[in-house]
């Protein structure tokens, strides 16, 4: 379908198109921003600084990009789904050559003005290559081998740089994310039997091959993986992150402990509070009922990105919204999963709360581009 | 690509199921979420408050300021000083070793104290306190407030510690206090979680140690909230403890200076008792120590100098000391004469200067020998013989069960470290002691409190109080307590015949005031102060057979350690007895000359409310007395206490 096939005089032009927004999402998002601010404030006890102010920066010129990528219309953006897959590919390796090494992990390339993450730009960017990729193959082929693997490897390929970085949390999410992508388009179910029932041997295999030099994993993720199933066992060393997030969470209690009086976070028994483990301080200070309130929040997003893909017919729009609220779906439910015990800790922020410019600014991005598929829907 | 709109419509639809069913799938893990949430948050709350309260709360001690202790009319012995002390936190100080440079510029402090404080800081965790230094002049403590931006991190910083004002006139009563020791908590069976507190500091030995229930007062305590790494966030809650109870002592500061500065460098010990209530007026050993130099950790060179000393400065003699009572003894031989029936106070002894036993001839002092003594005469020529004589009549365990009804043998139980017991020897306590059968000469050496006898110059003041009024008098040294009164139970009768007393009490008359006293050259003028009481010379080595050829050798000939004791006792006055006191000077030589002139100086300074009276003196002896007096390093008495002597 190439844009003229829009009924474009149908679509709003111009600073009405600001009517059009998908305004539930916009407002939604600007909460839970704003609860991901308090949250920073209290943590740093009752100070803007060193992350409410920066964060709230972040979100402010994070939401002018989203208004501004919403005013494309999405069929430019359709347009550069391949340019900017192959940018943001180029971008991974080259970090794998000369990235700086943050905490371990070649994460991060400096551009001078801003360190960049590109694992975080492949995340929107492999969802607009796939999207686009299925807006472009016959629906009646979505099943063939042959156009199965070409998706598989557009995932596969990334998720395999990221995970050298190492990164197992982004890595993840890539995957999940194209999994989402295919599933939506269509893709015969059994591949999805097929991939699980692999997935359930690789996990086999991850163990059997631990301790020998084809191990796959790094020894802290298996450390990570151990603690998860058994945190007791060495409560002060590596168990100490989930152990302290429970406790935090428990006894937070039905309505909390009141705003910046969390003592557990405040008193640093929190590891990383302010990024992974942002929602604990959360759960302690608010309780069940703030923590459960920040779920449903989550979930109407959610719910509202599914809204529009029924709204919209064009195929390259469904997908790509379906992507974006997979993705997002998928760092909360793995971030929750970890701080409540229900996963091992693998490096996953809480999206639009935890701190973090780079993620931040990618997510919004990415809800610029939903947006711009509800505004430019066709009609 | 071209689609026709049914392909476009039917993948749309696949779509939107498949889009439905990731919504639903979506929508059971949120569920899950929630569940889970809800498990932790709702169900398994009250665990996991438990588990943060016991995360963050820690619990501090206070402690709490230690009781005083006053003399008997209120003077302090034993004060909380304000402590100016300086600590740092590496934390806040940067360069911790800098600062601690430039602040060893300001205050008083070794190159090798410098090293050791920076070696201790960069050891311990950031956080830490480090005491840099302690009671520092409050000069240089306002030096370090002053110059506090040059040094970040330093905290000057008011504590209370202990402080004995009367320095060595109360070093061996009072004591002193130190740090907790790993003995110290090993010999109690529940220690008060307050000794775990770093440098708290309890009684070592004396008052201190002996009152510690009473002085060391209650903990406080305070909650604090503390972060994963120990360090205090905030005071949540305090509560205060209680301050330790202040005691008063019976003793007199002032009677005891004048008494600790009488002594001088003797190795010697001096007890005064009220012989109305048993109160303990003076307690004196000499030499003394600074008790202050062991609250502030006494350095090695100093701590060897004491115990290198042959005159025994730590030693606690008025209640540690055993010494042989010699002559001082006799009253004790002649009361269970007399109480036994075998003599009266006519009956009279010849002295021919030795007498023979068995075999053995046993010396009298006085080698002509006195000729008819009576027991008046016994006493004031101090005869040997006639104890010789009567003892071996009543025998020893009459002898001892007197010794032991007058207090001698038996440990008073003061709160004074190290008490001795003291010997009173009786047959059965040499089959038990030495397995063998009690002799003849065992008895003749008693008699005149040679031999096994052994008594606490504490014993002595008490037998002579016991002697002078008639009562089992007690020794008390805890005059108050909060400052409440301690009721005084009064002494009962001994149930001695009191003409045997006035016998006995004739006796110590005369051996102060009679012409041939022993003790005439120490006698009291002033007629409503009158003293007796009694000499003792007491061997500490057996003359041998080539010495008693040889002639006596006089003491002055002798190395210092083998001369004899010179003792001691007397009451005054004479007709109202009011003090009773002993004296005993370690290796002295004679009792009258080395003993009596001691106890005549400190009994009348107790009687009088100033110095000792120069009326008191004979006049023939006033000029020396008053060069004496003028000498002596005398405190100054504090202004502002009252010397006013409560009446009993």
């Amino acid at each position: 379908m190439s844009f003229l096939e829009y009924r474009v005089k149908q679509a709003p032009i111009g600073l009405r198109k600001v009517l059009y927004l998908n305004w539930p999402l916009v407002v939604l998002i600007a909460a839970v921003a704003s609860v991901g601010f308090l949250m920073l404030y209290s943590i740093a006890g009752g100070n803007l600084d060193p992350w409410a102010r920066r964060q709230m920066q972040v979100f402010g010129v994070g939401m002018a990009l989203m208004f501004m990528v919403a005013m494309v219309p999405i069929w430019f953006w359709r347009s550069m789904a391949g340019l900017g897959y192959l940018v943001a590919f180029l971008l991974l390796i080259l970090v794998e050559i000369m990235g700086e090494t943050n905490m371990g992990a070649q994460r991060w390339i400096n551009l001078g003005f801003i360190q960049f993450q590109p694992s975080e730009m492949m995340k929107f960017t492999l969802v607009m290559m796939l999207a686009s990729y299925y807006d472009w193959l016959d629906p009646k082929r979505v099943s063939r081998p042959l156009y199965v693997l070409i998706p598989v490897l557009l995932t596969i390929a990334p998720t395999v740089l990221v995970l050298m970085q190492p990164n197992l949390g982004t890595s993840l999410m890539l995957l999940l994310a194209g999994a989402a992508v295919m599933f939506a388009a269509g893709v015969s179910l059994w591949y999805f039997a097929g991939v699980l029932a692999l997935v359930v041997g690789a996990v086999v295999g991850v163990f059997t091959l631990r301790g020998t030099p084809w191990q796959f994993l790094h020894d802290y993720q298996y450390t990570r993986i151990d603690t998860f199933l058994n945190p007791g066992a060495d409560p002060l060393g590596a168990g100490y992150n989930i152990i302290q997030a429970q406790i935090a969470l428990g006894s937070g209690g039905w309505s909390g402990k009141g705003y910046m009086q969390g003592t557990q976070s405040r008193l640093n028994f929190l590891p990383e509070k302010h990024t992974d483990f942002i929602f604990t301080t959360l759960a302690e200070e608010f309780g069940f009922v703030g923590a459960f309130s920040l779920l449903v929040l989550y979930a109407l997003i959610i719910g509202f990105c599914l809204i529009a893909v029924f709204q919209n017919r064009d195929r390259f729009s469904a997908l790509l919204i379906v992507g974006v609220a997979a993705n997002f779906f998928f760092y909360i439910a793995v971030n929750l999963s970890m701080v409540m015990g229900m996963a091992p800790v693998v490096g996953v922020p809480l999206p639009l709360l935890s701190y973090g410019g780079s993620a931040m600014l990618v997510l919004l991005v990415g809800f610029g581009l939903v947006q711009s598929a509800h505004v430019h829907r066709p009609r | 690509m071209r689609r026709n709109p049914r392909e476009t419509e039917e993948s749309n639809r696949l779509l939107n199921r498949r889009t439905l069913l990731m919504g639903g799938a979506m929508g059971a893990m949120v569920a899950v979420l929630g569940a889970r949430m809800r498990y932790l948050q709702v169900e398994q709350a009250d665990e996991f408050k438990l588990l943060a309260e016991e995360n963050r709360i820690s619990i501090r001690l206070i402690p709490p300021d230690r009781g005083l202790i006053r003399d008997r009319n209120g003077r302090l012995i034993a004060d909380n000083e304000q402590n100016f002390r300086v600590i740092i936190t590496r934390e806040a100080a940067g360069d911790a070793e800098l600062v601690l440079r430039r602040l060893a510029n300001v205050i008083p402090m070794t190159a090798e104290e410098l090293d050791r404080t920076i070696e201790e800081v960069k050891s311990l965790r950031a956080f830490v306190p480090v005491t840099v230094a302690e009671r520092l002049s409050w000069e240089d403590f306002s030096k370090v407030a002053l110059n506090a931006p040059a040094l970040p991190g330093v905290t000057p910083e008011v504590g209370l510690s202990r402080q004995y004002p009367l320095d060595t006139d109360f070093a061996h009563v009072v004591g002193y206090v130190g740090p907790v020791s790993e003995k110290d908590l090993e010999a109690l069976t529940a220690p008060d979680p307050l000794l775990r507190i770093p440098k708290f500091q309890i009684g070592k030995i004396g008052v201190e140690k002996w009152m510690e229930d009473t002085l060391r007062g209650k903990a406080g305590t305070k909650r604090i909230e503390v972060n994963s790494a120990g360090r205090v966030m905030r005071e949540l809650e305090r509560q205060e403890g209680e301050t330790g109870t202040d005691i008063r002592l019976t003793i007199d500061a002032g009677v005891q200076n004048f008494a600790q500065a009488r002594l001088g460098e003797e190795s010697a010990a001096v007890v005064v008792m009220d012989v109305t209530n048993g109160d303990i007026i003076c307690c004196a050993s000499s030499p003394s120590f600074d008790p202050n130099l062991f609250v502030r950790g006494i350095s090695h060179a100093d701590y060897r100098t004491l115990m290198d000393n042959d005159h025994r400065p730590l030693a606690n003699k008025t209640v540690s000391g055993a010494y042989p009572p010699g002559s001082t003894f006799k009253m004790v031989t002649a009361l269970a004469a007399l109480e036994a029936g075998v003599i009266t106070a006519e009956t009279r002894v010849r002295c021919p200067g030795y007498i023979e036993y068995g075999g053995r001839r046993f010396h009298c002092w006085k080698r002509g020998g006195h000729g008819s003594v009576g027991l008046v005469r016994s006493l004031s020529e101090s005869c040997d013989v006639y104890y010789y004589d009567i003892a071996q009549k009543v025998g020893i365990d009459k002898i001892a069960e007197m010794g032991r009804r007058l207090g001698l043998g038996q440990r008073f139980d003061l709160p004074m470290s190290a008490i001795t017991e003291g010997i009173m020897p009786n047959k059965q306590w040499k089959m038990e002691r030495h397995k063998q059968d009690w002799r003849i000469g065992d008895t003749i050496n008693a008699s005149i409190g040679q031999g096994y006898v052994l008594t606490s110059p504490l014993q002595l003041a008490v037998m002579t109080a016991r002697l002078a009024s008639g009562r089992a008098v007690v020794p008390r040294l805890i005059r108050m307590v909060n400052e409440r009164e301690l009721p005084i139970p009064e002494a009962p009768h001994l149930g001695l015949n009191q003409k045997d007393l006035d016998g006995i009490h004739l006796g110590m008359y005369e051996v102060v005031n009679g012409e041939q006293g022993t003790a005439k050259s120490s006698r009291i003028v002033d007629p409503t102060l009158v003293m007796a009481g009694k000499t003792g010379t007491s061997q500490v080595r057996n003359i041998t057979a080539a010495e008693r050829e040889a002639g006596v050798i006089s003491n002055d000939q002798l190395p210092w350690n083998r001369r004899d004791h010179a003792l001691f006792v007397g009451y005054a006055p004479y007709d109202a007895p009011r003090y009773a006191i002993s004296v005993v000077v370690e290796h002295g030589g004679g009792g009258s000359t080395a003993a009596a002139p001691i106890a005549r100086d400190v009994i009348l300074r107790a009687l009088s409310d100033g110095l000792p009276p120069l009326e008191a003196y004979p006049s023939s002896q006033r000029g020396r007395i008053e060069s004496m007096l003028k000498e002596l390093p005398l405190r100054d008495p504090v202004s502002g206490t009252t010397r006013t002597r409560t009446a009993t």
